[in-house]
């Protein structure tokens, strides 16, 4: 959105706008933003939203934690639409490029200790992060988005995975997540009546399947979007 | 509750055909146009069970998950939304048959195309049937990513750079709607359409809510002036992706404000409606002025895009008086563009395998060498021009009676210039399709499927004309453009 | 201004921020991060006024909306780069230029 259209500005749009044009956008900015703040002073102090009617079904969503129920159980369609859109992010960048040659030398010492060091510590929190989920803070995507990093540093200290893995054994990681959740969301319509609905007796089993799936496949999107381009 | 296994069979289909065929295109690449052909006959066969499901038993309303409206999300299909799930999937077959053979000479991106065009497809089915505000959300970022991914695919610095101005747009345009997703969600403690219909109420939070997210979709739809993003990236993809963001990707944000304006904000937006039809009407001047400017075909028909779209703006400020007969027009004009536009960038593909490139001068008799594809942008023109018998014809008539009943003399000026300027740039193109070139040039061979599924889609946009007694039943269902009714749940839990 | 109203508040103003950096500069990286400052507004919009509950645990959606909201910022962020970092391979600009199509 370069709107280069101050009256000064280089045409050839590769400068900042004018400052004829920004004190203008400022201003409006300004005014737009008094508009919104009114709105958001004009709301009540205490409004309950959605936690009295969360509340009331915890005891039919299979874990203990609100916002793990919210996420996986009460509105788990918008969970399996947006692990989609993680994948699909993964489909664009590889569509667009190979991924840049990197640099193969020897990492320094002091990262490939901290790789060495710090690794195995994450995997271990990241599956500590995923089992809790169901009582506190954490679950699929903290515990995803640790692994992640894991595999991140695991690439910067010089981790190259074996070229026989790269083929559809790390495609079928990418898409597991996707995958087991939709499989599961459809293949619980006999069972409970509608996309989605996980009989009370066996949610928190399948919410925590399809936890580990979606991790898995989280932290293998986050490391492949890191690399930037097909393997 | 009784299961109705139909209605809910067929709403899960049309969603996760096509999710599926996206993953499996993914997981076995070598096998994407076999896997992404099937994928789209089996979404087809979906779209149409539900329309007559639609039909047949009604609106039909599914609790995700069994928990129902608030605290779940709903799916809910109607007669608009139907109409619209029908219309994708048109023009997802046709693109579907073309582009295998657009693609032949370039199996890796072939390969691509299909995932991506796939998990477009399901971002379209999953919007259209959505009716919860956030769930909205994500389909359409959903849609924007796949938007984009598509564009850029032909790899030029054309492409890259029109799919990064898209990008950024579709972003900006995404955040707004959010804000306006939590200024409601916080002002009224729900994020079901129907469950909001009936609490909203005229206040700073609604009124700066409805600001933001019709600003973010006005961006979405490229409306003047937020049209600036839209020819660069709708002329410099690919053919078959041009046509599905023309006909479909636009027009699902088109959907999400009306959806918006007739179940939340239509009650307060009088002076907004006004401001929406002068939009339109200098969309419909700016785009086909420009149209008529263009040398090459492609930017031709994206500004043709441009134009058209303005003219689903006008309908705003009729149909504060005229009502459910003014959204049925601009409806019938919804479908007969996304046919027509459809057709036209086909048969831009077309002619770009035939000529390498698209210069309109240099057309060099294409009528004669490829009859087929200059009949199908001669009907496509037909119906965008407004003409009589296409489906074009029916949706500016409906806008224009309504126009000269309510005395809306502007509104009608412009629908008949915008009509003339239409048929000045479209017998322009058929023009130069007579004329030879300065320089020859050794002709590519056009594939069959290329040229018929423009065919099939122009001829679509002439026979929509004729099928106004199979699409307003259908659009009528539920009585979309009334107010809606109460939230009712399907299999909601004891 | 309870504590709620001033984090929704300091949303805006990131909106705010964020709106016009993304208008006004010209190079995509700043765009991008610009992008990101908006997103990061609305999230804390959404998240600041989720304290407003009577009974003291915040609610818990508006906390499930933000958690997917990052999830897409980062998939789009990261397509945004790769896509910035293509379009300099290919044009040797980081800027957009005026005219539409090639």
């Amino acid at each position: 959105m370069d709107r280069g259209s101050g009256g000064k500005v280089d045409r050839g749009g590769s400068q900042d706008a004018s400052l004829g044009f920004r004190l203008g956008l400022g201003v409006l900015l300004l005014a737009l933003l008094g508009g919104l703040g009114l709105a958001v002073l004009s709301l009540p102090a205490q409004a309950p939203g959605l936690a009295p009617a969360v509340g009331a079904r915890m005891a039919q969503s299979g874990v203990e934690h609100q916002v793990t129920a919210v996420l996986l159980n009460f509105r788990a369609y918008d969970t399996l639409l947006e692990l989609a859109v993680l994948l699909l992010a993964l489909l664009g960048v590889w569509s667009l490029a190979p991924a840049p040659r990197g640099d193969d030398s020897a990492p320094g010492p002091v990262l490939a200790t901290l790789g060495r060091l710090l690794a195995p510590l994450m995997i271990l929190m990241a599956g500590y992060l995923l089992w809790v989920g169901a009582q506190a803070p954490g679950g699929a995507f903290q515990a995803g988005a640790v692994l992640g990093a894991a595999g991140v540093l695991a690439r910067l200290s010089g981790c190259r995975l074996p070229v026989r893995l790269a083929g559809w054994p790390l495609r079928l990681t990418l898409v597991l997540g996707v995958l087991v959740f939709a499989v599961i969301g459809v293949g619980v319509i006999p069972l409970g009546g509608s996309l989605l609905a996980y009989p009370p007796a066996w949610a928190g089993g399948l919410i925590l399947v399809i936890e580990t799936a979606a991790t898995l496949s989280i932290a293998a999107l986050l490391t492949a979007l890191f690399l930037g381009g097909r393997p | 509750m009784p299961l109705d296994t139909t209605g809910l069979g067929w709403t899960v289909a049309v969603i996760f055909a096509p999710l599926a065929g996206a993953l499996l295109g993914f997981l076995a690449p070598r096998r994407a146009v076999a896997v992404g052909l099937a994928a789209a006959t089996a979404t087809a066969i979906s779209a149409v069970g539900l329309a007559h499901a639609v039909l047949t038993q009604g609106p039909l309303r599914l609790a995700v998950g069994g928990w129902g409206a608030p605290l779940g999300i709903d799916l809910y299909a109607d007669g608009l939304s139907a109409t619209l799930l029908l219309m994708t999937a048109l023009v997802g077959l046709a693109v579907s048959a073309h582009a295998p053979a657009y693609f032949g000479d370039k199996p890796r991106q072939s390969a691509r195309f299909w995932p991506l065009w796939l998990f477009l497809w399901t971002a379209l089915n999953a919007l259209f049937l959505a009716a919860d505000l956030f769930n909205l959300y994500v389909t359409l970022e959903l849609l924007g990513l796949a938007a984009v991914a598509l564009t850029a695919l032909g790899g030029s610095g054309g492409a890259l750079t029109g799919a990064m101005r898209y990008l950024l747009v579709s972003l900006l345009g995404s955040l707004a709607y959010l804000l306006g997703v939590a200024l409601l969600y916080h002002a009224y403690g729900s994020l079901d359409l129907a469950v909001l219909s009936a609490l909203v109420a005229d206040s700073p939070a609604t009124r700066a809510a409805l600001g933001a997210m019709i600003a973010g979709l006005l961006l979405k739809t490229a409306l003047f002036p937020f049209h600036f993003w839209l020819p660069g990236a709708h002329a410099s993809a690919p053919a078959p992706v041009s046509a599905l963001l023309s006909a479909l990707v636009v027009k699902a944000s088109f959907y999400l404000l009306l959806r918006l304006w007739l179940g939340l904000f239509g009650g307060f937006g009088a002076p907004l409606a006004e401001l929406l039809g002068a939009l339109g009407a200098a969309a419909v001047l700016w785009g086909s002025v420009q149209a008529l400017r263009q040398p090459r075909l492609k930017l031709l028909i994206a500004y043709s895009t441009v134009a058209q779209l303005g003219y689903l703006f006008l309908a705003f400020p009729l149909a504060a008086v005229g009502g459910a007969a003014v959204w049925g027009g601009a409806l019938y004009l919804v479908l007969a563009h996304a046919l027509a536009k459809a057709a036209m960038f086909l048969t831009a593909g077309s002619l770009l395998r035939f000529g390498h490139h698209d210069r309109i001068a240099d057309l060099d008799r294409a009528v004669y060498r490829l009859p087929l594809t200059v009949t199908a942008f001669a009907l496509a023109g037909v119906s965008i021009m407004g003409l009589p018998p296409s489906g074009g014809f029916v949706g500016k008539w409906l806008l224009l009676e309504a126009a000269f009943h309510q005395g809306r003399w502007d509104l009608a000026l412009v629908m008949l210039l915008g009509g003339a300027l239409a048929a000045a740039y479209v017998f322009k193109v058929v023009g130069f399709a007579f004329t030879p070139a300065y320089a020859g040039h050794r002709a590519g061979s056009v594939p069959a499927a290329m040229e018929w599924s423009a065919l099939l889609l122009a001829v679509g946009a002439i026979l929509l004309g004729f099928a106004g007694p199979l699409v307003w039943p259908l659009l009528e269902v539920g009585a979309p453009f009334a107010a809606p009714p109460a939230p009712a749940t399907w299999q909601v839990r004891p | 201004m309870t504590q709620a109203t001033l984090y929704a508040l300091t949303g805006l103003g990131l909106v705010g921020l964020g709106l016009y950096a993304l208008i006004v500069r010209a190079h995509l990286l700043r765009k991008v991060l610009a992008f990101n400052v908006i997103g990061s507004g609305v999230f804390l919009v959404l998240i600041g006024l989720a304290r407003r509950t009577p009974a003291g645990a915040p609610d818990p959606v508006p906390q499930a909306m933000v958690l997917t909201g990052i999830v897409v910022a980062v998939a789009a962020t990261a397509l945004a780069v790769v896509l910035m970092l293509r379009l300099r391979a290919a044009t040797g600009r980081i800027t957009l230029d005026d005219s539409p199509g090639d």
